[in-house]
């Protein structure tokens, strides 16, 4: 079939097409590379009936087994997998709403600059919230506090806060927001409440975040908020035409009540938003915040001996495998980077390290942010132990093991010594004072 | 500091709890380590003087309940009476300010009714005190100003000066409580103070119920091709598209690691 230039009638050659078809025929490779308009061997082709015929022979690859794979998944011919992500997030529907009938605001929590799950599952339900009635869409206000962290390589604000479902963004960042500022972000908080006049309040009820900031700002508008909810339904009888089923008691009572302004909102209670792409516009307020009299001061965390510290609760643990030799070194680095110590099931048989620290599905199930794993392969017995760390780097001598495949940063070489290079540097980095500080404490 | 005639006055907010197991009334976790952390402040401060109130009403129900912080070493404990049923906000702020202390220390949340941990919300803005939630330990009483440590999750530890008068709430990273003793606990006396009650109405309009065990999340996949949905069924953890630094020396993979450490906060 070749197309005519002139007129743009499809022709066809029904002996190439025969030809294409047996693949025995000595001219076969040749007419399919025709056909296939130039590629080294067609894969696909239109057949005569117009329907698209592919041929298996010249497609796939040789597996690891040394049997032909063939992907059908469309990957494959991408070359990179990273086309199927970006496909995936191109697919996204993009939505604007740009005149919204009200606001849903939700301060998220932040942890470490960046949206939590529990931040993630809360803007899914204030886009449940917001988008009740289509005719009408209320747009999610974001107000975040301090310095934001995108992932990896800095992906675009807008475009990941984009898409957990943020409409409108008003970022504070002033130095006044950070650490434990209550006055001041409650002030903040106030002001955008008189001036953008939100008709929910959402903040995650956990300790870190909204917990706190929550029941004062509740306080402060006079609401009584409604705290650990866990459902919503829709209920006209209500003022805010929602209910909502809130713990109670210690967790031991559910209480159905009409959702208030102010609601503190439990993890998983809802599902984040996977399939829309919002603008995430960023906002200003247009009155000058009012500096702030403070009355607590934050004076700065308290170092805490990590060694103290049990597994499961550690926020950064480094962790030792078979593939660790010098114990010695082990531990000093860990007290030098002030991690919480951590070891696979094999360091802890071999007696290097006491059983309470062995991390995995017959040890301790982590949920530290950031965890180190030295000469650990991976096993998934292991793996399982680690499945809600956040960032899993590895330090190993072998390049095909599966700690590699889990980890966001891999360093191919001998613990030891990467271990060894990490604690010079580490104390030439340190400030002077704080590294007497450290030894007086020592 | 504090002229020498005058203590200082610690009031501590009791509520009666309710154990988890058997459902009885006992003395309230969070309320019986917040006495604990305030009767330790005797090791700051030359004359303290502790006062426990509980707001509501006294029967044989919770009297046991009630006398269990008695037993901690109190000679009495004021209790605001007040009918059932009654918001007991407007009572405890009444005699917070009509005697005003320089610390109110409060458990995080009550055991039994709403339990949502908006008492110490509630007095802080009718008082207008400064308020720290999720305190461990006073570290020193100075010139009318409190250094505190405050709880953080992960077992950290944060260190805080806050003004006072303050309102400080304790929940369950502060140090245990005493036991109760038998003996003081009958001695002690409960010591009765007529106070109006405001009927919390929103409360009785609420439907209780015990709590449901929540859902169990389920993993959506949203695949297009019967391949993803397999893929995604019998997916092994992977990371996908982490950086592998592979021929590198010792030195440049310490340097990453250094890098991401220090990115993400958690060298200090
Ligand atoms: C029922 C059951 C339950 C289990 N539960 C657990 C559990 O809870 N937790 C757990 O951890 N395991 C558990 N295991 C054991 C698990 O299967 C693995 O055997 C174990 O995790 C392997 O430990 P490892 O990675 O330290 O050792 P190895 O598998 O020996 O790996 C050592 C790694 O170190 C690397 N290495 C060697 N020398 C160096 C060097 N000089 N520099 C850098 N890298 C080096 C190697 O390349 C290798 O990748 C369980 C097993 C069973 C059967």
């Amino acid at each position: 079939m070749t197309d005519d230039v002139m007129t743009g009638i499809a022709r066809r050659d029904p002996r190439k097409e025969w030809i294409a078809r047996n693949r025995l025929h000595p001219e076969h490779d040749r007419v399919l590379a025709e056909l296939g308009k130039g590629s080294a061997a067609a894969i696909e082709w239109m057949g005569p009936h117009g329907v698209i015929r592919k041929n298996p022979h010249t497609a796939g690859f040789i597996g690891p087994s040394g049997l032909k794979r063939i992907d059908r998944s469309g990957l494959q011919q991408g070359g990179a997998p990273s086309v199927a992500v970006r496909a995936r997030q191109e697919s996204r529907r993009r939505i604007d709403i740009a005149s919204p009938a009200f606001l849903v605001a939700v301060v998220p929590e932040m942890g470490g600059g960046r949206l939590s799950h529990h931040d993630r599952d809360l803007l899914g339900l204030a886009r449940q919230l917001a988008d009740a009635d289509p005719d009408r869409p209320g747009a999610v206000l974001a107000v975040l506090f301090g310095g934001y962290k995108g992932e990896g390589e800095g992906e675009p604000k807008e475009r990941a806060l984009g898409e957990a479902g943020i409409d409108r963004l008003l970022h504070l960042t002033s130095d006044e927001y950070e650490g434990f500022a209550p006055e001041a972000r409650l002030a903040a908080l106030a002001a955008a409440e008189r001036e953008l006049a939100p008709r929910h309040w959402l903040l995650p009820d956990s300790p870190l975040g909204g917990a706190d900031l929550g029941r004062r700002l509740a306080m402060r508008l006079e609401e009584r908020p409604a705290t650990g909810v866990w459902q919503l339904e829709a209920d006209a009888t209500c003022t805010l035409g929602w209910r909502c089923t809130a713990r109670g008691a210690a967790g031991s009572l559910d209480i159905q009540r009409p959702l208030p302004r102010v609601a503190l909102v439990l993890a998983e209670c809802a599902e984040p938003v996977s399939d829309t792409l919002h603008a995430a516009e960023e906002l200003t307020l247009n009155v000058e915040l009012p500096a702030n009299l403070t009355r607590i001061e934050d004076l700065g965390q308290v170092a805490v001996d990590p060694a103290a510290i049990s597994l499961g609760e550690a926020e950064f643990i480094l962790s030792a495998g078979n593939g660790v030799t010098d114990w010695e070194g082990f531990h000093h680095a860990a007290q030098c980077l002030g991690a919480t110590e951590g070891a696979s099931r094999v360091a802890v048989d071999n007696g290097f390290m006491p059983r309470d620290r062995q991390v995995g599905a017959t040890g301790t199930w982590v949920t530290a942010r950031v965890y180190v794993a030295v000469g650990i392969s991976g096993a998934i017995q292991h793996l399982q132990g680690i499945q809600s760390c956040e960032k899993v780097v590895a330090i190993n001598s072998d390049p095909g093991c599966d700690m590699i495949k889990r980890a966001d940063l891999a360093v191919i070489g001998d613990a030891n010594e990467v271990l060894a290079a990490l604690v010079d540097l580490v104390e030439s980095r340190r400030p002077q004072a704080k590294r007497g500080e450290s030894r007086d404490a020592a | 500091m504090q002229p020498d005639s005058r203590p200082f006055e610690v009031a501590v907010l009791v509520s009666v709890g309710r154990h988890p197991l058997t459902g009885r009334a006992r003395r309230a976790d969070h309320d019986a380590r917040g006495l604990e952390l305030a009767l330790g402040l005797g090791r700051h401060l030359d004359r303290l003087q502790v006062r426990a109130v509980h707001a509501g009403r006294h029967d044989s129900g919770n009297d046991t309940a009630l006398r269990g912080y008695l037993g901690m070493g109190l000679a009495e404990l004021t209790l605001v009476e007040q009918p059932d049923g009654a918001d007991v906000i407007p009572a405890l702020a009444t005699v917070l300010t009509r005697s005003p202390p320089q610390l109110v220390v409060t458990g995080s949340r009550a055991e039994c009714g709403e339990g949502s941990g908006l008492v110490p919300y509630a007095l802080a803005e009718r008082l207008g005190w400064p308020l720290v939630n999720g305190v461990v330990e006073v570290e020193s009483i100075d010139n009318g100003v409190a250094t505190l440590l405050q709880a953080l999750p992960r077992g950290q530890r944060r260190r805080l000066a806050v003004r006072l008068p303050a309102i400080l709430s304790v929940d369950g990273a502060a140090p245990a409580a005493r036991q109760s003793a038998f003996g003081p606990a009958q001695r002690g006396e409960l010591a009765p103070l007529q106070e109006a009650g405001v009927i919390d109405e929103a409360f009785a309009e609420w439907t209780f119920s015990p709590a449901r065990r929540r859902p169990k999340r389920l993993k959506i996949i949203k695949a297009t091709s019967a391949r993803e949905r397999f893929k995604a069924a019998a997916a092994k953890a992977e990371g996908g598209g982490g950086q592998v630094l592979s021929n590198v020396t010792s030195e440049q993979g310490a340097e990453a690691v250094y890098k991401l450490l220090e990115e993400e906060g958690v060298l200090r």
